[in-house]
């Protein structure tokens, strides 16, 4: 290593405090998460676990989550689907308006979400689609195609052509060497992407508000509108607090499967 | 047209449909690269690209200002001669635009410091727990987060509470410089990891090379990685600079401010759909320019 | 867009046949049929409780057992976002106030309602029935909710000598700089405009929804020097009970209901009703004319109208119920209601500008007079808090 020690003593000490930036609001989350009062002030007057108890008893939230998971399920698969055709299509052929491609598939999420949601909506309601789970799910793959894309694009990028191409002189036909030779050479790829447009469509929240309709909530909506109720706020911080402390897995899975760094393509 | 067949030495394998789509696929790569860029590109364009047209076609028709009804295909200019004819449109761009590059700026000060240490000086396994603690907060509900910081802010907040000894007031949750702030908190992990990824990249061997010449710290950053992190900065410039450009949720909860995503929503909120998708072209001629120069400086490989 | 005029069209054939001496409103519903199994309702925060605040007040979870209509509510942040939000055909209805109402009677958004299938709609206070906020042509377009007072709140501990008007909010605003709570809403340069009538005469506002040139200018002159005052404004209720629960504002523009939450919270408000006079709201329920559910929609505004439901929700948000026996059941959860609120006290309501809609006619007869429309109310509220 080339940097001094001073150098490498500065940016140890700069870097506890960018983690300790990163954390000082979910550690006032957690603490909240027992807050005896509804209104959040500071210091919290008491500690009381019942909220946690209200949680759990809450239909909405057990509604919500799920709706949460089947979304984000349904956009990353679609979006798998689709990223992995594209990226094939990109990285094997030359073909005019290839750069178009990725740029047109970074556009939903380079996008303000506020702009993405509106004309989806716009256009659900002009075509007279009735709003649900089903728009949701259409707005989540849209933008979570590029995540997918982006990954494997880039595994396909570093995988060497060769084993493909003795695999046809062997006689397999392009489905055999795809199952048996590409798609394990993208298997992690494609998980790291799945998880990564997972995150992302489970916790969207703007495009999601605008085109869920009247009925369906996921958990962000639900937080949106929990927290518009004074009454709600601590169960709103119980909720979250889950969330994070449940994510621990899928992340630390993501980062054993993502090998070298992952890329974070939101 | 028959493909090349396998060797006379080993059996053929059994005949099939699937290989005998195969067969008739082969050769023809313009028919393989139609089917497969079939289902991803008729998404992205009818479902992504259709709605905004269907957006932008709605800037242009005319909005009853009583009944809020919306007449398709009776073409005026009204909603764009609102936005240019107010002044206050201009100000709120501007303002929104000069947050973002803050931001933007911010985060890339602030991401590099850790990026680096996690790239160069952490042994793998700190390097793994270090990632890991990056990309946890982006599991913490967005909304949620954004709430904590309006309690750390807030009048009788974290904040306040930590200030008062000293006698200064919290910033409470009218000022600008509160969305500038969690903004930057915000989207802080999204610079770090292409930062790292970048930093990571960089051959050891070309700092080494580097400091042998006789560069110092400084000159090596300037001259060896800075030039090098260019395309990694611009990637997570991306996400910073279009998340903030567009956001309403953090102007609404924790200033008084209101910014390009604030007038789009507010304008959908209200029913005035032409006004709204008037103005967000202004975010799409910027994001598209921002990616197009994004593309040139190789952000794309990056992402 | 062409679903927008079959409505339209159905008012035409509705007036047809009622030319033919029908008495039910076309476009009502002739017979009430069984619950649908959900109501998706557009409301203002705190209309549809179901004890999650205090378990005493809960008016949803009875209904829902008895008629099997599930109620999903989402809440408007004013009169222009519940219209839109009603257009956008997810919803059965909601409680909507006079500047929304006369809008989506007039855009066929919302049907005529055939009051023989409510029967406690014959309790309604007189002063409450066919209004022009809640009725077009003599016919009935929903069931009223309550009706209240915009009040100035304050807090007791930094304000110490008691408003009388809305001063300290106008002229004052420097004493309480960067501490005053506003509506975020265009409607509330009616309440500016309010203000002018006793402050500035010679402008000669009469109505201070419909303003001519000039007098728009000055509300607008005075919501300049308010927000230059550093005004805080507050879009959903809840974050002016926040702001005011932080010390982060003193003294604002506010609804009862936002009183009795932070004094239930035991915080130090108090709140006036000034004595120029204020402006305030008469909701009505209101039902799509596209209603996916409208026996739902229908039971959820009979139910209502029961004494026991509008006496919880009036007394909970702290307006004016809307008929006697609910006056009579209100004594029995908060005595004093139905007096303090001038529950049928018509002479009060008629010093109460209720919201309305700004017309570019000027809702008068005369013709030679033009006003700003609600377009141009939006567009000057932007550029207020925009700059």
């Amino acid at each position: 290593m080339v940097e001094s020690s001073w150098v490498r003593i500065g940016l140890r000490i700069v870097s506890g405090l960018v983690l300790a930036f990163l954390y000082l609001p979910l550690v006032i989350l957690a603490i909240y998460a027992f807050n005896e009062s509804r209104l959040m002030a500071w210091p919290p007057p008491g500690l009381t676990l019942h909220w946690f108890g209200d949680a759990a008893a809450n239909p909405d939230i057990r509604a919500a989550f799920l709706n949460s998971i089947v979304a984000a399920t349904a956009a990353t698969s679609i979006a798998l689907v689709l990223g992995t055709l594209a990226s094939l299509a990109v990285q094997r052929y030359e073909f005019f308006g290839r750069d178009a491609i990725a740029f047109m598939l970074v556009l939903p999420i380079a996008l303000p979400g506020v702009i993405t949601g509106i004309a989806l909506q716009t256009t659900f309601k002009t075509i007279g689609l009735n709003f649900g789970l089903m728009t949701i799910i259409v707005g989540h793959a849209t933008f979570c195609v590029v995540v997918a894309y982006n990954n494997v694009v880039a595994r396909l990028r570093r995988l060497p052509r060769t084993p493909e191409e003795a695999s046809s002189d062997l006689g397999a036909d392009t489905w055999v060497t795809f199952r048996r030779i590409t798609m394990p050479g993208m298997r992690t790829a494609l998980l790291s992407g799945a998880l990564l447009a997972f995150a992302l469509s489970f916790d969207e929240i703007i495009v999601t508000l605008f085109t869920a309709g009247a009925g369906t909530q996921t958990i962000p909506i639900w937080i949106f509108t929990a927290i518009q109720r004074p009454t709600e706020l601590p169960v709103v911080n119980v909720v979250a607090l889950v969330l994070v402390l449940l994510s621990v897995v899928p992340v630390y899975f993501a980062q054993r499967i993502g090998g070298e760094a992952a890329s974070i393509a939101r | 047209m028959t493909a090349p067949g396998p060797s006379t030495e080993t059996a053929a394998p059994p005949a099939s449909r699937g290989r005998a789509l195969a067969r008739w696929l082969y050769g023809r790569s313009r028919t393989q690269l139609r089917l497969l860029l079939a289902a991803p590109l008729a998404w992205i364009v009818l479902v992504y690209l259709g709605s905004l047209v269907v957006l932008l076609l709605n800037a242009f028709w005319a909005k009853d200002a009583f009944t809020g009804n919306v007449a398709p295909f009776q073409w005026t200019l009204a909603a764009f001669e609102e936005i240019f004819g107010q002044e206050v449109y201009r100000t709120i761009a501007v303002r929104t635009v000069t947050i973002a590059l803050l931001v933007t700026l911010t985060d890339a000060l602030l991401a590099f410091p850790i990026a680096y240490y996690m790239a160069r000086i952490a042994s793998p396994r700190t390097r793994g727990i270090l990632l890991i603690a990056v990309l946890m907060p982006l599991w913490a509900a967005y909304l949620v987060k954004i709430y904590a910081w309006r309690t750390i802010l807030q009048g009788n907040g974290f904040l306040a509470w930590v200030l008062s000894p000293f006698g200064i007031h919290g910033p409470g949750l009218s000022s600008q410089p509160n969305a500038w702030l969690v903004l930057s908190y915000l989207w802080l992990p999204y610079m770090i990891v292409p930062i790292y990824a970048g930093l990571e990249r960089i051959p050891g061997s070309l700092l080494e090379a580097s400091s042998d010449l006789g560069a110092k710290a400084g000159v090596t950053f300037r001259r060896v990685i800075l030039p090098l992190l260019v395309p990694a900065l611009v990637a997570g410039s991306i996400f910073t600079f279009s998340l903030s450009l567009g956001d309403y949720i953090v102007p609404n909860l924790v200033s008084n401010a209101k910014f390009i995503g604030n007038v789009i929503y507010d304008n959908s909120a209200l029913g005035n759909v032409p006004v709204a998708a008037a103005y967000s072209l202004l975010p799409i001629v910027i994001m598209v320019i921002y990616l197009f120069a994004a593309r040139r400086l190789g952000a794309f490989e990056s992402l | 867009m062409r679903r927008l005029t079959i409505p339209a069209a159905l008012v035409t054939i509705g007036m047809v046949m009622a030319a033919c001496g029908s008495t039910v409103p076309s476009g009502a519903l002739t017979s009430l049929g069984d619950g649908e199994g959900q109501l998706n309702l557009i409301i203002w925060d705190g209309y549809a409780e179901r004890g999650a605040v205090d378990k005493a007040y809960d008016w949803v979870t009875g209904f829902e057992k008895d008629t099997g209509c599930k109620v999903k509510t989402t809440p408007m942040t004013d009169s222009a976002n519940g219209v839109q939000l009603l257009k956008s055909g997810q919803y059965d209805g909601g409680s909507f106030s006079g500047d929304a109402t006369i809008r989506l009677m007039a855009a066929g958004d919302v049907a005529p309602v055939n009051v023989d299938l409510i029967p406690n709609y014959k309790d309604v206070f007189a002063g409450l029935k066919l209004k022009e906020f809640n009725s077009k042509g003599g016919v009935p377009y929903g069931t009223p909710h309550g009706r209240g007072p915009n009040l100035l709140m304050w807090n007791t501990d930094v304000v110490t000598a008691a408003p009388t008007t809305w001063d300290p909010i106008f002229e004052g605003g420097a004493a309480y700089k960067g501490k005053i709570s506003i509506y975020d809403s265009s409607i509330y340069i009616a309440d500016a405009a309010l203000h002018l009538m006793t402050k500035q005469p010679d402008l000669k506002i009469t109505n201070p929804y419909q303003l001519n040139d000039a007098q728009f200018a000055a509300a607008i002159d005075l919501l300049t020097k308010q927000r230059d005052n550093g005004a805080v404004y507050w879009g959903l209720l809840t974050d002016q009970v926040q702001s005011f629960a932080s010390g982060d504002t003193v003294i604002g523009t506010t609804w009862p209901y936002q009183v009795n939450l932070l004094q239930g919270e035991k915080k130090k408000v108090k709140a006036v009703l000034p004595n120029e006079g204020s402006t305030g709201w008469s909701d009505t329920w209101m039902i799509y004319s596209h209603a996916a559910h409208p026996n739902c929609m229908y039971r959820w505004m009979n139910h209502m109208l029961s004494p026991q439901a509008n006496a919880e929700a009036t007394v909970w948000f702290g307006e004016a119920a809307v008929t006697q026996k609910a006056c009579e059941f209100a004594e029995t959860i908060s005595p004093g209601h139905c007096a303090q609120q001038h529950a049928s006290d018509e002479a009060y309501w008629d010093k109460i500008w209720y919201w309305t809609t700004p017309q570019a006619d000027c809702a008068d007869a005369d013709a030679a007079t033009t006003c700003k429309d609600q377009d141009a109310w939006v567009s000057a509220w932007t550029t207020l808090r925009g700059s």
